[in-house]
């Protein structure tokens, strides 16, 4: 009975601080960092970025003397350095639709918009901190990548190219962008449609589904079509080689960040409407 | 300004169902306010409402004079632990209430300090996932308490709680109510509200039944039947006669009592020196009348058509 007595006394809190968008960011960081999934997830995205560039690098180099000069003028060695980001897109994008869907699936989401109640506060701490996270985490790999899969290469004379040659940096660099932007597009997916499986699903559906059925229309309306598309506006920032049918660099992230601005829009104007 | 919450024509659809029917009430503070109703009655509805996770259809709702929305520190204003578990699965129950706090700047000290207190030191640094639901239902009491609200509302806070931590969450409301807090407690269970709750605001099918003292609506409810055994029955039957009180004889040394609480029986007894024997209130039929007030609550919606009195 005593410790039930002495258990009533609730200590006071010596003062009390109101709700700025910096502490919520703070709590955010705390939520992305406290969860082990989301760190297991963080950990393949950048094994996946590294490992990948150096196995292609290394088969190519061993396979290179028995490859037909057709074959080796198709091999490009940044297409190799950034092979690692196209597989780890799709890690970062499963983690930006989680930050805010796994909130849904447990019901963590009620805890937020309490503790949080204007609610867009939360987004934008969600999407900064992923943001930040998933730049400052990709990029090394991206970096270490390039070298690795150049130093691999470079032992049999083959396939070299420098890191100050025109455009190399910014491809470079630009993976580690693109994937920041893909994971931001995806939190506001997973915003929008509240649910695990459906958000994931409708992000694969735009960016992996829908590209390749446009090798189906007639191919004027494909160049004209596909250039528009987010997977290949976004694309733009790291690919090298630029034509008549792509935009340029600066055009397709433009368009890219502008995709991901809608989907923020229209996820915070359904998050502040919606009943939780 | 006043610490209260207060409730004026609220209601709430989903789509055709009616969950909240025009309810008006105040919550007022240095009382444990019961929230008693049958399950999917509109208490956590309600609750949601208060909180603007979920917005009315019509009606208004306040929290000590503010929409709920609009108070720059909330965890300071509502302390509140939500029915269904609102807490995410993989997350340690330390970093689950180390992120609450700072939202609002609360340091870790007092996340500790919380942890001590519901008595999760231990499992602290477990996933919440893995937790029982009376180790759950103590880690949302934390999280209610994080911010040493002026206003705490629990949503069935002892389900699932073994017999101490019943005592526990007992012992704990009325000493909140005590400091001058605002507390408002639903539960579906009549006879746990009788022991906690000083005034009832009682709901069925989204509609107020009754709002009034408990020890009133216990009279109401149960016809106020107390049964006692004493050796000394006739001095008790003649100390207890009074306008709105009946005593009968139910056997030797036996009274049953209406009109008044055992509460009130016990010290009367106490201050003119009678012995008890045994002092019970009818607790089945008080559980039994509450049924029957929902009950006659539904069927009264749906004939409309039924005379008033029926509802009491």
């Amino acid at each position: 009975m005593s410790a039930v007595s002495q258990a009533q006394q609730i200590p006071r809190l010596a003062h009390t601080g109101r709700v700025t968008q910096l502490r919520v960011a703070l709590s955010e960081w705390t939520k992305l960092r406290s969860l082990r999934s989301t760190l297991w997830s963080l950990f393949a995205g950048v094994l996946l970025t590294i490992l990948l560039p150096v196995l292609f690098a290394a088969i190519t180099s061993s396979h290179w003397g028995s490859m037909s000069p057709h074959e080796r003028a198709d091999r490009h060695p940044l297409d190799i350095a950034l092979a690692g980001v196209n597989v780890s897109q799709l890690a970062i994008a499963v983690l930006g639709v989680l930050v805010i869907t796994g909130e849904y699936s447990t019901g963590m989401i009620r805890a937020s918009f309490t503790a949080v109640p204007k609610r867009l506060p939360v987004l934008w701490a969600k999407t900064a901190v992923f943001a930040v996270v998933a730049f400052l985490l990709m990029l090394p790999p991206v970096l270490i990548a390039f070298f690795a899969s150049q130093a691999i290469l470079s032992r049999h004379h083959i396939l070299q190219i420098s890191f100050s040659h025109p455009g190399v940096a910014r491809s470079v660099i630009g993976g580690a962008v693109y994937l920041m932007l893909v994971g931001i597009f995806a939190l506001g997916i997973g915003a929008i449609v509240r649910n695990t499986a459906g958000a994931i699903a409708t992000f694969a559906g735009i960016f992996f589904v829908i590209p390749p059925l446009m090798n189906i229309l007639p191919s004027n309306w494909n160049h004209a079509i596909s250039k528009y598309l987010p997977s290949e506006a976004g694309r733009q920032l790291f690919s090298l080689t630029h034509d008549a049918n792509s935009f340029s660099p600066g055009a397709g992230a433009l368009l890219f960040v502008g995709y991901c601005a809608l989907t923020l829009a229209i996820a915070a104007i359904l998050l502040v409407r919606r009943d939780t | 300004m006043a610490t209260m919450i207060e409730a004026e024509n609220l209601t709430k659809y989903y789509g055709e169902q009616r969950a909240v029917d025009d309810l008006s009430f105040t919550v007022q503070p240095g009382v444990v306010t019961g929230f008693l109703g049958p399950n999917g009655s509109g208490k956590s509805t309600t609750m949601r409402l208060i909180l603007e996770l979920d917005a009315p259809s019509s009606g208004d709702v306040t929290v000590n004079g503010k929409h709920y929305r609009d108070h720059t520190a909330p965890l300071h204003e509502v302390g509140a632990l939500l029915e269904a578990r609102s807490v995410h699965t993989g997350r340690s129950a330390y970093n689950h209430l180390l992120a609450l706090a700072q939202t609002h700047g609360i340091g870790r000290r007092r996340v500790d300090e919380l942890i001590d207190l519901v008595g999760l030191h231990d499992v602290a640094r477990k996933r919440a996932g893995k937790f029982s639901l009376g180790m759950g239902q103590r880690l949302g009491i934390a999280a209610a308490l994080l911010g040493d609200p002026s206003t705490i509302m629990l949503d069935e806070p002892v389900n699932g709680l073994d017999p101490e931590g019943i005592l526990w969450v007992r012992h704990l409301l009325r000493g909140l109510a005590a400091e001058g807090r605002t507390v408002f407690v639903s539960s579906h269970l009549m006879s746990e509200m009788s022991l906690t709750a000083d005034h009832l605001i009682v709901i069925g099918r989204g509609r107020k039944i009754a709002d009034m003292s408990t020890d009133e609506f216990i009279r109401q409810a149960s016809g106020g039947l107390v049964l006692v055994r004493t050796p000394q029955a006739a001095e008790l039957e003649a100390l207890l006669s009074g306008p709105d009180v009946t005593v009968t004889a139910a056997g030797p040394g036996l009274l049953e009592v209406r009109g008044l609480t055992a509460v009130q029986i016990g010290e009367a007894a106490a201050a003119n020196q009678l012995v008890l024997h045994e002092l019970t209130p009818q607790q089945a039929s008080l559980e039994e009348a509450f049924m029957t007030l929902t009950r006659d609550d539904v069927e009264f919606k749906a004939a409309e058509l039924e005379p008033e009195e029926a509802v009491l």
